[in-house]
């Protein structure tokens, strides 16, 4: 199936589960990533539970912050 | 060691918007085109301290995503962020340091402790932050 990572068009497997893109992809320190499918977010909850689908838009964004 | 070129339109539309949050710190994206270790920024993106405090901050995710949609759509890549410093240096702070998850971004830092403001840019990489040449183009 063909989803869409990043802006880019991707091929991936059927049924494959946002962990897994997480891993394919090289996601740096994943737990400090929002992720955004089709412009919702994804919960803590939902992340490991997550299967993509034909056609998803799929967003990594660093979590951005700090002090002074 | 990176150089940042900035137009002075930008740095003096940071500066406003900066001081329009005071007594709370500030923060935004920057995006443009890099070649080679030149960094020129083009678009500065400016989004909602959700932690809206005078020593922390945090943005917002859905302006984020927002802003890197916009970014793609003008072809245009991300370069870094900003942030203010109401009442302290130039410099990352700790917690700055700490929460610098990309060590591919450029770190800017606009002190409006003094008078007269001051804009730097850092890199900042496995908790050690270095300064980067800032560039303020008219």
């Amino acid at each position: 199936m063909i989803i869409t990572v990043a802006g880019n068009r991707k091929e991936v497997k059927e049924g494959l589960t946002l962990p897994e893109l997480i891993e394919q992809e090289k996601v740096e320190m994943p737990e400090y990533v929002t992720i955004s499918i089709n412009d919702d977010f994804v919960s803590t909850e939902d992340r490991n539970s997550t299967v993509l689908k034909e056609g998803d838009n799929v967003e990594f964004l660093y979590f951005m912050g700090g002090g002074c | 060691m990176k150089k940042i070129i900035i137009r002075k339109q930008d740095v003096e539309e940071i500066i406003a918007y900066a001081k329009e949050k005071l007594p709370n710190e500030a923060c935004g994206l920057a995006a443009g085109r890099e070649a080679g270790d030149v960094r020129t920024l083009e678009k500065i993106y400016y989004l909602t301290n959700t932690d809206a405090s005078r020593e922390h901050f945090s943005m917002d995710p859905k302006e984020q995503l927002q802003a890197v949609k916009d970014m793609r759509a003008n072809g245009l890549i991300p370069l870094g962020n900003w942030h203010s410093h109401p009442e302290t240096p130039s410099r990352p702070s700790e917690e700055d340091k700490r929460l610098a998850y990309d060590p591919r971004a450029s770190y800017l830092i606009l002190s409006l402790m003094e008078e007269v403001p001051v804009l730097k840019s850092f890199h900042v990489e496995n908790g050690e932050a270095s300064e980067e040449i800032l560039e303020i183009q008219e």
